[in-house]
Protein backbone atom coordinates (compact mmCIF):
# COMPACT_ATOMS: atom_id res chain seq x y z
CA UNK A 1 0.00 0.00 0.00
CA UNK A 2 2.72 2.54 0.70
CA UNK A 3 5.04 1.33 -2.59
CA UNK A 4 8.82 2.67 -2.31
CA UNK A 5 7.88 5.82 -0.54
CA UNK A 6 7.64 6.36 2.71
CA UNK A 7 7.25 9.26 5.28
CA UNK A 8 10.72 11.61 5.50
CA UNK A 9 10.91 13.71 8.72
CA UNK A 10 13.33 16.75 9.05
CA UNK A 11 14.44 16.71 12.97
CA UNK A 12 15.46 14.99 15.89
CA UNK A 13 13.49 16.70 18.64
CA UNK A 14 10.20 16.58 20.41
CA UNK A 15 8.06 17.80 16.69
CA UNK A 16 10.08 14.90 15.17
CA UNK A 17 9.47 12.16 17.27
CA UNK A 18 5.76 13.46 18.37
CA UNK A 19 5.11 13.31 14.38
CA UNK A 20 6.87 10.05 13.74
CA UNK A 21 4.75 8.05 16.68
CA UNK A 22 1.45 9.91 15.58
CA UNK A 23 1.92 8.69 11.62
CA UNK A 24 2.09 4.67 13.44
CA UNK A 25 -0.82 5.70 15.71
CA UNK A 26 -2.92 6.30 12.91
CA UNK A 27 -2.24 3.36 11.05
CA UNK A 28 0.65 4.17 8.70
CA UNK A 29 2.49 1.42 7.67
CA UNK A 30 4.89 2.10 4.91
CA UNK A 31 8.28 3.37 5.60
CA UNK A 32 9.52 6.80 8.27
CA UNK A 33 12.23 7.99 8.38
CA UNK A 34 13.69 10.42 11.16
CA UNK A 35 16.99 12.55 9.78
CA UNK A 36 19.10 14.35 12.34
CA UNK A 37 21.98 16.12 11.91
CA UNK A 38 22.89 15.60 15.91
CA UNK A 39 24.88 12.31 17.03
CA UNK A 40 22.05 11.52 19.15
CA UNK A 41 18.98 9.48 19.58
CA UNK A 42 15.91 12.15 19.97
CA UNK A 43 16.23 13.67 22.98
CA UNK A 44 13.90 16.51 25.01
CA UNK A 45 15.49 20.35 24.89
CA UNK A 46 14.00 21.36 28.17
CA UNK A 47 15.94 20.17 30.50
CA UNK A 48 18.91 21.11 29.07
CA UNK A 49 18.86 24.57 31.06
CA UNK A 50 17.73 23.09 34.03
CA UNK A 51 17.77 19.77 35.46
CA UNK A 52 20.61 18.37 32.87
CA UNK A 53 22.98 21.08 33.16
CA UNK A 54 23.26 20.98 36.99
CA UNK A 55 23.71 17.56 37.67
CA UNK A 56 26.90 16.63 35.97
CA UNK A 57 25.74 12.55 36.59
CA UNK A 58 22.45 13.14 34.63
CA UNK A 59 21.80 10.66 31.83
CA UNK A 60 20.38 12.22 28.30
CA UNK A 61 16.83 12.88 28.30
CA UNK A 62 16.18 10.74 25.41
CA UNK A 63 12.84 10.78 23.78
CA UNK A 64 12.75 7.25 22.69
CA UNK A 65 15.47 4.69 22.39
CA UNK A 66 16.67 2.52 19.47
CA UNK A 67 14.47 -0.56 20.66
CA UNK A 68 11.31 1.52 20.81
CA UNK A 69 12.24 3.00 17.61
CA UNK A 70 13.06 -0.43 15.85
CA UNK A 71 9.76 -1.70 17.38
CA UNK A 72 7.97 0.79 15.77
CA UNK A 73 9.57 0.57 12.89
CA UNK A 74 10.39 3.90 12.45
CA UNK A 75 13.98 4.37 10.60
CA UNK A 76 16.39 6.87 12.53
CA UNK A 77 19.67 8.15 10.51
CA UNK A 78 21.64 10.30 12.86
CA UNK A 79 24.57 12.30 12.18
CA UNK A 80 23.66 13.25 8.93
CA UNK A 81 22.80 16.13 7.37
CA UNK A 82 19.79 17.16 4.82
CA UNK A 83 21.71 18.96 2.10
CA UNK A 84 18.78 19.34 -0.08
CA UNK A 85 15.28 19.21 -0.65
CA UNK A 86 14.41 17.64 -4.48
CA UNK A 87 10.78 18.24 -4.97
CA UNK A 88 10.53 17.13 -8.28
CA UNK A 89 11.60 14.18 -7.58
CA UNK A 90 10.38 14.22 -3.83
CA UNK A 91 13.56 12.93 -2.51
CA UNK A 92 15.85 14.73 0.03
CA UNK A 93 19.79 14.64 -0.57
CA UNK A 94 21.94 13.45 2.56
CA UNK A 95 25.53 14.75 3.18
CA UNK A 96 26.36 11.47 2.75
CA UNK A 97 25.63 11.01 -0.28
CA UNK A 98 22.06 9.31 0.06
CA UNK A 99 18.70 9.82 -1.57
CA UNK A 100 15.78 9.74 0.41
CA UNK A 101 12.43 9.33 -1.85
CA UNK A 102 8.88 10.74 0.16
CA UNK A 103 5.43 10.29 -0.24
CA UNK A 104 4.87 13.27 2.25
CA UNK A 105 8.15 14.89 4.07
CA UNK A 106 7.76 17.21 6.97
CA UNK A 107 10.40 19.97 8.17
CA UNK A 108 10.92 20.04 12.09
CA UNK A 109 14.03 21.00 12.57
CA UNK A 110 13.46 23.91 14.85
CA UNK A 111 15.72 27.05 15.66
CA UNK A 112 19.29 27.85 16.13
CA UNK A 113 20.50 30.18 18.36
CA UNK A 114 20.97 33.48 17.51
CA UNK A 115 24.56 34.63 17.70
CA UNK A 116 26.54 37.62 18.53
CA UNK A 117 27.97 40.00 16.36
CA UNK A 118 30.30 42.11 18.03
CA UNK A 119 34.20 42.20 18.20
CA UNK A 120 35.66 39.20 19.83
CA UNK A 121 32.48 37.09 19.55
CA UNK A 122 33.00 35.03 17.03
CA UNK A 123 35.27 33.14 19.77
CA UNK A 124 34.54 29.06 20.34
CA UNK A 125 34.51 30.20 24.50
CA UNK A 126 31.49 32.18 23.77
CA UNK A 127 28.67 29.80 24.46
CA UNK A 128 25.19 29.05 22.95
CA UNK A 129 22.62 26.62 24.34
CA UNK A 130 20.88 24.38 21.68
CA UNK A 131 22.01 20.98 21.78
CA UNK A 132 22.32 18.11 24.93
CA UNK A 133 26.53 18.68 23.59
CA UNK A 134 25.87 22.34 24.49
CA UNK A 135 24.12 21.96 27.68
CA UNK A 136 27.17 19.32 29.02
CA UNK A 137 29.79 22.22 27.60
CA UNK A 138 28.56 24.67 29.77
CA UNK A 139 27.63 22.37 32.79
CA UNK A 140 31.44 21.33 32.53
CA UNK A 141 32.36 24.79 33.16
CA UNK A 142 29.36 25.89 35.88
CA UNK A 143 32.04 24.52 39.34
CA UNK A 144 31.83 26.24 42.45
CA UNK A 145 33.34 29.50 42.48
CA UNK A 146 33.55 29.90 38.39
CA UNK A 147 31.69 33.19 37.38
CA UNK A 148 29.41 32.72 34.65
CA UNK A 149 28.28 36.06 32.13
CA UNK A 150 24.81 35.81 30.54
CA UNK A 151 24.16 37.86 27.45
CA UNK A 152 20.37 38.15 27.83
CA UNK A 153 17.76 38.27 30.12
CA UNK A 154 14.98 35.85 28.32
CA UNK A 155 14.35 32.33 29.75
CA UNK A 156 17.41 30.81 28.51
CA UNK A 157 19.94 33.04 30.16
CA UNK A 158 17.68 33.12 33.42
CA UNK A 159 17.01 29.32 33.73
CA UNK A 160 20.94 28.91 33.01
CA UNK A 161 21.40 31.30 35.69
CA UNK A 162 19.06 29.91 38.08
CA UNK A 163 21.23 26.19 37.23
CA UNK A 164 24.84 28.29 38.02
CA UNK A 165 23.54 28.99 41.50
CA UNK A 166 22.74 25.75 42.09
CA UNK A 167 26.28 24.14 40.89
CA UNK A 168 27.39 26.78 43.15
CA UNK A 169 28.73 29.63 40.36
CA UNK A 170 28.34 33.17 40.55
CA UNK A 171 26.25 35.20 37.45
CA UNK A 172 26.05 38.66 35.65
CA UNK A 173 23.58 38.44 33.43
CA UNK A 174 23.17 41.39 30.99
CA UNK A 175 20.19 42.42 29.53
CA UNK A 176 19.98 45.59 26.99
CA UNK A 177 16.20 46.69 27.59
CA UNK A 178 15.28 47.69 30.60
CA UNK A 179 13.75 45.16 32.21
CA UNK A 180 14.54 41.49 32.39
CA UNK A 181 12.16 39.22 30.25
CA UNK A 182 10.48 42.18 28.11
CA UNK A 183 9.37 39.53 25.05
CA UNK A 184 5.59 38.53 26.29
CA UNK A 185 6.24 38.45 29.91
CA UNK A 186 4.16 41.16 32.13
CA UNK A 187 6.26 43.39 34.22
CA UNK A 188 4.81 41.94 37.43
CA UNK A 189 6.23 38.84 36.86
CA UNK A 190 9.12 39.66 35.69
CA UNK A 191 10.16 41.77 38.58
CA UNK A 192 9.22 38.50 40.77
CA UNK A 193 11.94 36.65 38.87
CA UNK A 194 14.42 39.72 38.81
CA UNK A 195 13.94 39.75 42.64
CA UNK A 196 14.30 36.12 43.04
CA UNK A 197 17.58 35.98 41.11
CA UNK A 198 18.72 38.99 43.08
CA UNK A 199 17.90 37.23 46.31
CA UNK A 200 19.95 34.25 45.45
CA UNK A 201 23.33 36.47 44.23
CA UNK A 202 22.73 36.83 40.84
CA UNK A 203 23.68 40.43 39.46
CA UNK A 204 21.67 41.92 36.73
CA UNK A 205 22.42 44.30 34.81
CA UNK A 206 19.45 46.16 32.95
CA UNK A 207 19.83 48.80 29.99
CA UNK A 208 23.50 47.50 29.50
CA UNK A 209 24.52 47.35 26.07
CA UNK A 210 27.36 45.11 24.95
CA UNK A 211 30.15 46.51 23.23
CA UNK A 212 32.58 43.92 22.79
CA UNK A 213 33.90 39.95 23.76
CA UNK A 214 37.18 40.46 24.83
CA UNK A 215 39.34 36.69 25.25
CA UNK A 216 42.80 36.36 27.60
CA UNK A 217 44.06 33.34 28.41
CA UNK A 218 42.46 32.99 31.42
CA UNK A 219 39.83 34.92 31.51
CA UNK A 220 37.00 35.93 29.15
CA UNK A 221 35.72 39.73 29.35
CA UNK A 222 32.25 41.54 28.47
CA UNK A 223 32.65 45.00 27.96
CA UNK A 224 29.93 47.44 28.04
CA UNK A 225 29.32 50.72 25.94
CA UNK A 226 29.64 52.49 29.44
CA UNK A 227 33.12 51.31 29.06
CA UNK A 228 32.84 48.61 32.14
CA UNK A 229 34.62 45.80 32.07
CA UNK A 230 33.23 42.34 33.68
CA UNK A 231 35.34 39.13 33.74
CA UNK A 232 34.59 35.85 34.06
CA UNK A 233 35.22 32.20 33.33
CA UNK A 234 32.49 31.59 30.53
CA UNK A 235 30.02 33.31 28.48
CA UNK A 236 26.96 31.99 27.69
CA UNK A 237 23.95 34.33 24.72
CA UNK A 238 21.21 33.37 24.87
CA UNK A 239 19.56 36.37 22.49
CA UNK A 240 16.44 34.62 20.66
CA UNK A 241 16.26 31.85 18.15
CA UNK A 242 16.61 31.91 14.50
CA UNK A 243 14.21 29.45 12.63
CA UNK A 244 15.88 27.05 10.75
CA UNK A 245 14.44 27.62 7.11
CA UNK A 246 17.54 27.10 4.82
CA UNK A 247 16.41 23.99 3.39
CA UNK A 248 12.80 25.09 2.84
CA UNK A 249 14.61 28.45 1.31
CA UNK A 250 16.66 26.87 -1.26
CA UNK A 251 13.69 24.55 -2.17
CA UNK A 252 11.70 27.75 -2.82
CA UNK A 253 8.95 27.11 -0.65
CA UNK A 254 7.34 30.01 0.98
CA UNK A 255 9.08 31.53 4.11
CA UNK A 256 8.35 34.66 6.25
CA UNK A 257 9.50 34.34 10.06
CA UNK A 258 9.58 30.61 9.39
CA UNK A 259 8.43 27.95 7.25
CA UNK A 260 5.15 29.27 6.38
CA UNK A 261 2.58 26.62 7.39
CA UNK A 262 -1.38 27.17 6.54
CA UNK A 263 -3.47 25.46 9.76
CA UNK A 264 -2.80 22.18 8.69
CA UNK A 265 0.87 22.29 8.33
CA UNK A 266 1.19 22.36 4.64
CA UNK A 267 3.88 24.28 3.35
CA UNK A 268 3.73 26.16 -0.11
CA UNK A 269 4.47 22.48 -1.60
CA UNK A 270 1.46 20.22 -0.85
CA UNK A 271 2.88 17.25 -0.40
CA UNK A 272 6.00 19.07 2.17
CA UNK A 273 4.33 19.82 5.90
CA UNK A 274 6.35 21.54 8.60
CA UNK A 275 5.99 22.17 12.29
CA UNK A 276 7.60 23.79 15.68
CA UNK A 277 10.15 26.51 16.33
CA UNK A 278 10.34 26.54 12.35
CA UNK A 279 7.42 27.41 11.01
CA UNK A 280 5.48 30.40 11.46
CA UNK A 281 1.36 29.57 11.07
CA UNK A 282 -1.66 31.40 11.31
CA UNK A 283 -2.74 31.51 15.04
CA UNK A 284 -6.65 30.94 14.86
CA UNK A 285 -7.63 32.05 18.53
CA UNK A 286 -5.88 36.10 17.67
CA UNK A 287 -7.89 35.87 14.44
CA UNK A 288 -5.30 34.23 12.27
CA UNK A 289 -2.43 36.48 12.94
CA UNK A 290 0.98 34.89 11.62
CA UNK A 291 3.42 33.90 14.66
CA UNK A 292 6.09 31.81 15.13
CA UNK A 293 6.02 30.27 18.52
CA UNK A 294 9.24 28.74 20.36
CA UNK A 295 7.49 26.76 22.47
CA UNK A 296 7.50 22.73 23.56
CA UNK A 297 4.21 22.00 23.25
CA UNK A 298 3.35 24.06 20.17
CA UNK A 299 6.16 21.95 18.74
CA UNK A 300 4.48 18.45 19.98
CA UNK A 301 1.10 19.31 18.78
CA UNK A 302 1.95 20.23 15.47
CA UNK A 303 4.29 17.31 14.73
CA UNK A 304 1.12 15.33 15.49
CA UNK A 305 -1.47 17.21 13.72
CA UNK A 306 0.87 17.54 10.31
CA UNK A 307 1.61 13.63 10.71
CA UNK A 308 -2.05 13.27 10.45
CA UNK A 309 -2.61 15.77 7.75
CA UNK A 310 -0.18 13.74 5.95
CA UNK A 311 -1.98 10.99 6.17
CA UNK A 312 -4.80 12.63 3.82
CA UNK A 313 -6.61 14.47 7.02
CA UNK A 314 -7.76 17.83 7.24
CA UNK A 315 -7.46 18.67 10.99
CA UNK A 316 -7.11 22.40 11.80
CA UNK A 317 -4.07 23.86 14.42
CA UNK A 318 -6.11 25.51 16.60
CA UNK A 319 -4.69 25.56 20.32
CA UNK A 320 -3.84 28.52 22.24
CA UNK A 321 -0.61 28.95 23.34
CA UNK A 322 1.58 27.45 26.09
CA UNK A 323 4.64 27.83 27.93
CA UNK A 324 6.52 27.14 30.58
CA UNK A 325 10.11 27.96 32.69
CA UNK A 326 10.76 26.86 35.93
CA UNK A 327 13.74 28.87 37.97
CA UNK A 328 14.82 27.75 41.48
CA UNK A 329 11.31 26.57 43.07
CA UNK A 330 9.27 28.78 40.73
CA UNK A 331 7.83 27.66 37.74
CA UNK A 332 6.35 30.51 35.33
CA UNK A 333 3.24 29.51 32.95
CA UNK A 334 1.53 31.45 30.23
CA UNK A 335 -1.19 30.33 28.08
CA UNK A 336 -2.30 33.00 25.22
CA UNK A 337 -1.03 36.38 23.81
CA UNK A 338 -1.15 39.75 24.41
CA UNK A 339 -1.60 42.98 22.80
CA UNK A 340 0.29 46.30 24.37
CA UNK A 341 -3.45 48.03 24.37
CA UNK A 342 -4.46 44.53 26.36
CA UNK A 343 -5.47 45.80 30.26
CA UNK A 344 -3.74 43.61 32.78
CA UNK A 345 -5.73 42.33 35.67
CA UNK A 346 -4.42 40.41 38.99
CA UNK A 347 -5.61 37.48 40.42
CA UNK A 348 -3.54 36.54 43.72
CA UNK A 349 -3.33 32.63 44.59
CA UNK A 350 -1.47 32.75 48.10
CA UNK A 351 1.97 32.30 49.22
CA UNK A 352 3.31 34.54 46.84
CA UNK A 353 1.66 33.09 43.57
CA UNK A 354 -0.76 35.14 41.49
CA UNK A 355 -1.67 35.38 37.93
CA UNK A 356 -1.95 38.12 35.31
CA UNK A 357 -5.00 38.15 33.00
CA UNK A 358 -4.84 40.65 30.12
CA UNK A 359 -8.86 41.57 28.48
CA UNK A 360 -8.66 43.10 24.78
CA UNK A 361 -10.95 45.92 24.93
CA UNK A 362 -14.00 43.82 24.31
CA UNK A 363 -13.95 42.08 27.57
CA UNK A 364 -12.62 38.98 26.27
CA UNK A 365 -9.41 36.96 27.62
CA UNK A 366 -6.58 37.24 25.84
CA UNK A 367 -3.97 35.66 27.81
CA UNK A 368 -3.13 34.53 31.34
CA UNK A 369 0.72 34.91 32.90
CA UNK A 370 1.26 33.11 36.27
CA UNK A 371 3.94 32.54 38.64
CA UNK A 372 4.39 30.86 41.87
CA UNK A 373 6.11 27.94 43.83
CA UNK A 374 6.01 24.31 42.21
CA UNK A 375 2.98 24.13 40.05
CA UNK A 376 0.61 26.55 42.42
CA UNK A 377 -0.59 28.42 38.71
CA UNK A 378 -0.66 25.19 36.89
CA UNK A 379 -4.39 24.26 37.12
CA UNK A 380 -5.41 27.89 36.54
CA UNK A 381 -3.81 28.52 33.73
CA UNK A 382 -4.63 25.45 32.25
CA UNK A 383 -7.97 26.72 33.10
CA UNK A 384 -7.04 30.41 31.30
CA UNK A 385 -6.54 28.76 28.28
CA UNK A 386 -9.29 27.28 28.09
CA UNK A 387 -11.43 30.10 28.69
CA UNK A 388 -9.58 31.63 26.42
CA UNK A 389 -10.32 28.85 23.19
CA UNK A 390 -13.84 29.50 23.88
CA UNK A 391 -13.75 33.35 23.44
CA UNK A 392 -14.86 33.67 27.19
CA UNK A 393 -15.55 37.79 28.13
CA UNK A 394 -14.97 36.65 32.20
CA UNK A 395 -16.66 38.84 34.88
CA UNK A 396 -13.63 40.79 36.05
CA UNK A 397 -14.58 40.03 39.92
CA UNK A 398 -14.88 36.55 39.69
CA UNK A 399 -10.93 36.77 38.04
CA UNK A 400 -9.80 39.09 40.44
CA UNK A 401 -11.45 37.06 43.33
CA UNK A 402 -8.63 33.59 43.98
CA UNK A 403 -11.25 31.62 45.66
CA UNK A 404 -13.52 31.76 42.95
CA UNK A 405 -13.13 28.63 41.03
CA UNK A 406 -12.23 29.48 37.45
CA UNK A 407 -13.40 25.87 36.41
CA UNK A 408 -16.84 26.98 37.33
CA UNK A 409 -16.61 30.35 35.21
CA UNK A 410 -15.54 27.76 32.48
CA UNK A 411 -19.20 25.54 32.94
CA UNK A 412 -20.97 28.74 32.95
CA UNK A 413 -19.57 29.55 29.70
CA UNK A 414 -22.12 28.40 27.13
CA UNK A 415 -20.77 25.53 25.82
CA UNK A 416 -19.97 22.98 27.86
CA UNK A 417 -16.67 21.91 28.46
CA UNK A 418 -15.16 18.43 28.13
CA UNK A 419 -11.72 17.38 28.10
CA UNK A 420 -12.66 13.48 27.64
CA UNK A 421 -13.49 14.68 24.18
CA UNK A 422 -10.21 17.18 23.75
CA UNK A 423 -8.47 13.76 24.95
CA UNK A 424 -9.74 11.70 22.61
CA UNK A 425 -8.71 13.73 19.83
CA UNK A 426 -5.03 13.30 20.15
CA UNK B 1 -3.54 -6.22 50.93
CA UNK B 2 -3.64 -3.81 53.88
CA UNK B 3 -6.73 -1.33 53.48
CA UNK B 4 -5.71 2.63 54.69
CA UNK B 5 -7.60 5.16 56.17
CA UNK B 6 -6.84 8.56 53.60
CA UNK B 7 -9.05 11.10 53.94
CA UNK B 8 -12.75 12.05 55.11
CA UNK B 9 -14.99 12.12 52.26
CA UNK B 10 -15.53 15.80 51.98
CA UNK B 11 -11.77 16.57 52.13
CA UNK B 12 -11.90 16.24 48.50
CA UNK B 13 -14.40 18.65 45.99
CA UNK B 14 -16.39 16.76 43.02
CA UNK B 15 -14.16 16.35 39.95
CA UNK B 16 -10.92 17.21 42.11
CA UNK B 17 -7.92 15.76 43.13
CA UNK B 18 -5.49 15.11 46.61
CA UNK B 19 -2.66 14.06 47.59
CA UNK B 20 -2.25 11.23 49.82
CA UNK B 21 1.44 10.19 51.17
CA UNK B 22 1.76 6.95 53.02
CA UNK B 23 4.86 4.70 53.69
CA UNK B 24 7.12 7.26 51.14
CA UNK B 25 4.63 6.66 48.90
CA UNK B 26 2.30 9.27 47.06
CA UNK B 27 -0.62 8.97 45.63
CA UNK B 28 -3.26 10.81 44.35
CA UNK B 29 -7.04 10.30 45.49
CA UNK B 30 -10.11 11.57 42.99
CA UNK B 31 -13.25 12.44 43.39
CA UNK B 32 -15.45 12.23 40.37
CA UNK B 33 -18.27 14.85 39.29
CA UNK B 34 -20.60 12.08 39.92
CA UNK B 35 -18.90 11.34 43.51
CA UNK B 36 -17.34 8.05 43.25
CA UNK B 37 -13.94 7.52 44.47
CA UNK B 38 -10.33 6.61 43.22
CA UNK B 39 -6.44 6.09 43.22
CA UNK B 40 -3.61 6.42 41.23
CA UNK B 41 -0.14 6.70 42.31
CA UNK B 42 0.38 10.10 42.76
CA UNK B 43 3.28 11.12 40.06
CA UNK B 44 2.92 11.68 36.59
CA UNK B 45 4.56 8.41 34.78
CA UNK B 46 6.00 11.10 32.33
CA UNK B 47 8.32 13.24 34.59
CA UNK B 48 7.40 12.67 38.38
CA UNK B 49 5.31 15.46 38.73
CA UNK B 50 2.64 15.72 41.62
CA UNK B 51 -0.55 14.96 39.63
CA UNK B 52 -2.21 16.61 42.82
CA UNK B 53 -1.73 20.39 41.63
CA UNK B 54 -3.39 19.15 37.91
CA UNK B 55 -6.64 19.64 36.40
CA UNK B 56 -9.51 16.97 36.92
CA UNK B 57 -12.28 17.31 34.11
CA UNK B 58 -15.03 14.36 34.02
CA UNK B 59 -12.55 11.44 33.98
CA UNK B 60 -9.77 12.80 33.16
CA UNK B 61 -6.50 14.12 34.98
CA UNK B 62 -4.39 16.55 33.08
CA UNK B 63 -0.63 16.43 34.89
CA UNK B 64 0.15 20.37 35.70
CA UNK B 65 3.75 20.58 34.28
CA UNK B 66 2.90 18.93 30.80
CA UNK B 67 -0.76 18.12 30.32
CA UNK B 68 -0.46 14.67 29.98
CA UNK B 69 -3.48 13.00 30.44
CA UNK B 70 -4.86 10.01 32.29
CA UNK B 71 -8.24 8.52 32.60
CA UNK B 72 -8.02 8.37 36.86
CA UNK B 73 -10.73 5.64 36.70
CA UNK B 74 -8.93 3.16 34.83
CA UNK B 75 -5.37 4.57 34.81
CA UNK B 76 -5.04 4.23 31.20
CA UNK B 77 -2.43 7.23 28.99
CA UNK B 78 -5.06 9.49 27.38
CA UNK B 79 -2.90 12.16 26.00
CA UNK B 80 0.77 12.99 24.87
CA UNK B 81 3.42 13.03 26.17
CA UNK B 82 2.02 10.56 28.93
CA UNK B 83 2.21 6.59 27.33
CA UNK B 84 2.96 4.82 30.37
CA UNK B 85 -0.29 3.92 32.21
CA UNK B 86 -0.61 4.80 36.14
CA UNK B 87 -1.50 2.29 38.39
CA UNK B 88 -4.55 2.48 40.27
CA UNK B 89 -5.94 1.10 43.54
CA UNK B 90 -9.13 -0.04 44.92
CA UNK B 91 -10.81 2.31 46.95
CA UNK B 92 -13.95 2.29 48.70
CA UNK B 93 -16.23 4.59 51.46
CA UNK B 94 -16.81 3.35 54.89
CA UNK B 95 -18.66 5.60 56.70
CA UNK B 96 -17.23 9.02 56.35
CA UNK B 97 -14.14 7.71 55.27
CA UNK B 98 -12.19 7.16 52.12
CA UNK B 99 -9.89 3.68 52.39
CA UNK B 100 -7.31 3.03 49.57
CA UNK B 101 -6.15 -0.64 49.56
CA UNK B 102 -2.04 -0.31 48.64
CA UNK B 103 0.09 -2.96 47.93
Amino acid sequence: MAGSKGMVIAGGGISAVSAANALRDEGWSGAITLISDEPHTPYDRPPLSKSFVTDAGASVPYLTDQLALADRKIGFIQSTAIIEIDRQRSCVKLSDGQHIFYEKLLIATGARPRRLTLPGSDCSRVRYLRTVDDSRAIGQQLLPGAHMIVIGGGFIGLELASSARKRGASVTLIESLPRILSRGVPLEIAQVVASRHELEGVNILCSALVSEIVNDTDTISVRLADGQTIAGDLVVAGIGSVPETGLAVAAGLAVENGICVDAHMQTSDPDIYAAGDCVSFPLASHGDMRVRLESWRNAQDQGALAAVNMLGQCRTYDAIPWFWSDQYDLSLQITGLHSGQDRPIRRDLGNGAFIVFHLDQKGCLTSASGIGVGNAVARDIRLAEMLIARGVHPPEEQLVDGKMSLKALLKAAAVCPDLSIAASKD
Amino acid sequence: MPWIRACEADDIDAEDVIRFDYNDHTYALYRSPDDQYFATDGLCTHENVHLCDGLVMDNIIECPKHNGRFDYTTGAARGAPACIALKTYNVKVEGNFVMIEID
